[in-house]
């Protein structure tokens, strides 16, 4: 298939992801169990995403004290936690990822 | 009543935060792209045409290893269907605005956009403010422009920056930074630590399917906990 084409695939198919339960949803009254439901959306998608990230090397979980992005993620969640900055969370969490690297002697 | 320009602005500036998280992440994705052997043309056009970070950093290395067709678009499906929950989650806030905002802002629709947008949608004053749909303009146009200039910048000079400074890791810290300060019940905690646990486990699974059973977890178990405090105090 064409590049071009697979690439516009792809943006209908996000699109119409994106689409589709805002138009619906706007016509029919939400039942109260779908409304609990999408309170829980943020916290569950974005987790999902982060845990992996900081506990998987070269598709290997690293739960030990080497694993240089576990521990800047874990100061990352301390930081957020604690000053609610996105700004800072994002700063201390890189410079801490550098620094542990560094220490460790990894890339 | 917020005016709509005062709601633009504050949605303007309650995404930029995060675009120091974001614009690293997007110029992973044109540098990668481009060293893949894609065309610079067609790395750029992604950005605004798909305009969804991780189906981009995804399907890069597919198109780029001739996979077909159907299997990226699917796959891209997949990695996306996590914005149907976003969706649905701010429909009854956007309930009132014509269709072709409802377009527009559906174009807009990213995991950054939205965490920002739906923590100013449940502010309490926001029943009354007939004017929140442009916070959530300003702070999706605001993601979408630096996307694409990181993309560009990706291209150019993306080469040029070494792996070792792993700029990959600031999506997970983006998204830290949108988890934790939100966490403030015990039905939000298990719902995260939930879907955290249940994501190492099917982080093999193909096609990103993994995520998703992960994020339907925590939804559940979340639930399940918010449903049994309601029962305690009744």
């Amino acid at each position: 298939m064409n590049l071009w084409l697979i690439v516009f695939a792809m943006g209908l198919v996000t699109f119409g992801i994106r689409l589709v339960p805002i138009v619906l949803l706007g016509r029919l009254e939400i039942p109260l169990i779908v409304q609990r439901a999408l309170r829980f959306v943020p916290p569950a998608v974005l987790t999902a995403i982060v845990v992996p990230a900081m506990l998987y090397r070269s598709d290997q979980i690293d739960l030990s004290l080497s694993n240089a992005r576990l521990l800047a993620g874990l100061i990352a969640i301390v930081v957020a936690w604690r000053t609610k900055s996105a700004l800072i969370t994002i700063g201390v969490g890189m410079i801490a990822l550098w620094v542990l690297q560094s220490l460790m002697g990894h890339g | 009543m917020l005016s709509s320009r005062t709601e633009f602005v504050s949605g303007v500036k309650g995404e930029l935060p995060l675009l120091l998280g974001v614009m690293p992440y997007g110029m992973i994705y044109g540098a990668l792209a481009v060293k893949l052997g894609l065309p610079p043309v067609l790395v750029v056009a992604m950005s605004s045409i798909v305009f969804a970070g991780s189906s981009q950093l995804i399907g890069a290395p597919l198109m780029a290893g001739g996979m077909p067709g159907l299997v990226i678009v699917a796959t891209t499906f997949i990695v996306n269907l996590r914005h149907a929950l976003y969706s649905a989650s701010v429909a009854p806030f956007i309930k009132q605005v014509p269709l072709r905002w409802k377009v527009l802002l559906a174009y807009l629709l990213t995991d950054e956009a939205y965490a920002v947008t739906i923590t100013r949608f449940t502010q309490p004053d926001s029943s009354s403010a007939l004017n929140k749909h442009w916070f959530y303009f300003g702070a999706g146009i605001t993601l979408w422009s630096s996307w694409q200039l990181s993309t560009a910048i990706g291209i150019f000079v993306g080469q040029l920056i070494p792996e070792s400074w792993s700029l990959d890791f600031t999506l997970a810290l983006t998204f830290i930074a949108l988890v934790v300060p939100n966490l403030k019940d015990r039905a939000s905690v298990a719902a995260a630590v939930s879907a955290g646990i249940m994501a190492v486990f099917s982080y093999a699974w193909p096609y990103k399917l993994g995520l998703f059973a992960a994020a339907i977890t925590g939804i559940v178990v979340g639930m399940l906990i918010e449903g049994k405090g309601v029962k305690r105090e009744t």
